[in-house]
């Protein structure tokens, strides 16, 4: 909170103006207006140069704000105003691994609540806040695009599919015991920051890690291997209407 | 008469390594690229109209006409934009695309690109999926490597650059207009149209959004000719397409169809229903989408069978429900959905997806007063068609469908918590200890 105020919705509100704390630099500069030249018009780069500043200071700071506004020519409150518009922008330090269950209603009816509160009572959080240590915040998710896994998690924007308390249980002891955790569907888990370094624009190598396709990606391409069902040939010709009126 | 299943994109994605070059090019890929290149770009237009590909992210509109808007006498550059902000929930068919075939999208871009007369296009990827940005950025350098984008495209004079931008946790960036405003650096929110991005869209300038699946289908139409696509599917919904299971059945996933399989034929594909139980409702097309029951199980699932059926077949993403989970749950979790996404911009959608909100957890709590089933629906009234953009038409018909197929269910609410009526851990895929409101 800025101590101006307080705001109606606590989850709201402005970035940290009362931590001043940044390790942004030169070279953190120099990657900014390098993410600026990428775009026909530089302010296009804003939404990965705030990922850039998350992947150096672990949240939104004020200095990054500054930075990202001295390098697009355009005023902090413009900068800010964006930066507190998304929900992956953190306005307090996220965990050095960032958790998130998705609770969206396909998620939430097929476990994902129960998961959530697990995860609370496990790490002595609540959504929204990092552990003391620093080691880990949870996020309560929107849906994460990977439905037909549900329930499912995540770490640092990592897909961990079909999950249940057991899964989720180890998950979160090998992270807070810093122990090496490998994505269902990706790479071996590095850290939140680093993440945001890669979408930011800046890729760590890791792409090939990982499998092509999980398990429910391939449930259709599978059965209709075995049944040796396929697309027509590339000669094949429209139905005449009569047929489909048929039909 | 096709097979029931006719994987066309996701044919691959079960191959090692199917997200590299090499991987791709010895299955044919990038074939359609050089001879699109061959081709008159209005050559391509005609084609893509004529196959029928109609619109993969939910609207349903033709592609090729979408393309044929852009005013090529505008002086500004035109860009293509493809919308990778996968967000709908139920919805999850191009991040497996783009995970296990990035290629696919990369050559659809290129001749769409071409097609359309742009140099600079943009994948906008939604930022919570690390690992499917990694291949997308991968993919794109590869194929700079190899000459297909960059300048002069294999000899033929023609320059293309791909910016792979990852979002950062916004739904409303999913709509077309809040993608250009968010792609553009600002808030992402819904601009008044028109004028439409064809004409005036990212910098003012002449932009076609499309669908990662819509441009992904186009190599596959090069290759194969309109005939060939248009030899699947029904008279108005052409081709194949992804449909996404998600839910109470055995065996969840991707199945790609021709357009018009039922949900019945779905569903037995994919194991069945849990077993002992049956199917409840389903959402045909992501949750903006209104919930259908059993009874619409043998319909056609193309644009018209479900627009005849008072839905939308949206992104086809099939959420599935059995007899165990309360639609009064669900509704408020997707209601919830909607109210955490609304940019605010628009009074109705901001306040009103609060306010039902506020009313239906009284009704999951069974607290809610005699009369508030019409109270209900008359916010819903009040918010449905009233704001720039269709989000909150998406929570309203989460409600009023909801509502048209089980109003007694939320009668209920009046006396009785929908945990009591529903018992939760019944719903879920694992047994839970405790309490799980």
């Amino acid at each position: 909170m800025s101590g101006h105020f307080e705001s109606h919705f606590p989850e709201s509100g402005s970035v940290d103006y009362a931590d001043q704390s940044t390790n942004i630099d030169e070279t953190t500069i120099d990657e900014l207006r390098e993410l600026a030249g990428r775009y026909p018009q530089p302010r296009s780069a804003l939404l990965p140069m705030l990922h850039l500043v998350q992947s150096v200071d672990g949240r939104i700071s004020p200095r990054g704000i500054e930075a990202c506004a001295d390098v697009l020519g355009i005023t902090t409150a413009q900068v800010s105003g964006v930066a507190t518009f998304y929900t992956m922008y953190k306005r307090r330090p996220a965990g050095k691994q960032h958790v998130g269950v998705c609770t969206t209603a396909l998620c939430a009816v097929m476990g994902g609540d129960i998961l959530l509160e697990r995860a609370k009572k496990r790490l002595g959080i609540d959504e929204g806040q990092t552990t003391p240590d620093g080691q880990i915040s949870l996020e309560r998710l929107e849906c994460n695009a990977a439905c037909d896994y549900a329930p499912v998690m995540m770490v640092n924007w990592e897909f961990f599919d079909n999950m249940t308390p057991q899964k989720a249980d180890e998950l979160l002891d090998k992270l807070l015991a810093d122990e090496e955790v490998v994505s269902s569907r990706g790479a071996v888990i590095t850290t939140w920051k680093e993440a945001e370094r890669v979408l930011a624009g800046f890729p760590d190598g890791r792409a090939d890690e990982g499998p092509s396709a999980g398990p429910a990606s391939l449930a259709g391409v599978e059965i209709a291997r075995e049944k040796n069902w396929k697309a027509p040939a590339a000669d094949a010709k429209p139905a005449a209407p009569e047929q489909e009126a048929a039909q | 008469m096709t097979d029931l299943l006719t994987p066309v994109l996701s044919e691959q994605w079960g191959t090692p390594n199917s997200w590299k070059l090499a991987r791709y090019e010895a299955t044919g890929g990038y074939r359609a690229m050089r001879k699109a290149l061959t081709m008159q770009p209005a050559d391509l237009i005609t084609l893509v109209k004529d196959a029928n590909l109609r619109g993969r992210g939910g609207a349903g509109f033709p592609t090729g006409m979408k393309w044929s808007f852009v005013p090529q006498d505008n002086p500004n550059p035109k860009y293509l934009v493809v919308n990778a902000d996968e967000s709908e929930p139920g919805t999850c068919k191009d991040i497996p695309l783009m995970m296990a075939t990035p290629h696919t999208l990369v050559e659809g871009i290129i001749i769409s690109s071409f097609a359309i007369n742009s140099h600079t296009a943009f994948i906008y990827c939604r930022g919570e999926v690390l690992h499917v940005i990694r291949r997308l950025q991968q993919a794109v350098r590869e194929a700079y490597a190899a000459g297909y984008l960059g300048k002069n495209i294999l000899g033929t004079g023609y320059d293309l650059d791909i910016i792979v931008h990852a979002g950062a946790g916004a739904y409303i960036c999913g709509e077309e207009t809040a993608l250009l405003d968010s792609l553009e650096g600002r808030r992402g929110q819904p601009r008044l149209r028109p004028p439409f991005p064809a004409v005036a869209g990212l910098y003012a300038s002449p932009t076609v959004v499309n669908n990662v699946e819509s441009i992904s289908s186009v190599p596959s139409i090069v290759n194969h000719g309109a005939d060939w696509f248009q030899s699947m599917g029904t008279e108005k919904s052409k081709g194949y397409t992804l449909y996404s299971l998600s839910g109470h059945i055995k065996t969840p996933g991707q199945f790609e169809a021709p357009l018009g399989v039922t949900l019945r034929e779905l569903i037995e594909l994919g194991g069945g229903m849990r077993d002992g139980h049956e199917l409840k409702f389903f959402t045909p097309g992501g949750s903006s989408t209104p919930i259908l029951t059993g009874e619409h199980l043998d319909l056609p699932m193309d644009y018209e069978g479900m627009a005849a059926a008072g839905s939308m077949l949206g992104t086809k993403a099939l959420q599935i429900f059995d007899d165990t989970t309360s639609v009064v749950r669900t509704t408020l979790r997707f209601v919830e959905f909607y109210k955490h996404e609304s940019c605010g911009k628009c009074t109705p959608c901001r306040e009103g997806t609060w306010w039902l909100v506020q009313l239906l957890m009284k009704f999951e709590a069974g607290t809610a007063q005699e009369g508030d089933v019409d109270k209900l629906l008359d916010i819903c009234d009040n918010i449905g068609g009233r704001s720039f953009c269709a989000l909150a038409d998406g929570a309203v018909a989460a409600v009023t469908s909801a509502v048209k197929y089980f109003r007694s269910e939320f009668e209920q609410g009046y006396h009785t918590p929908a945990w009591e009526l529903f018992p939760y851990e019944k719903s879920a895929l694992f047994a839970a200890e405790g309490d799980v409101r």
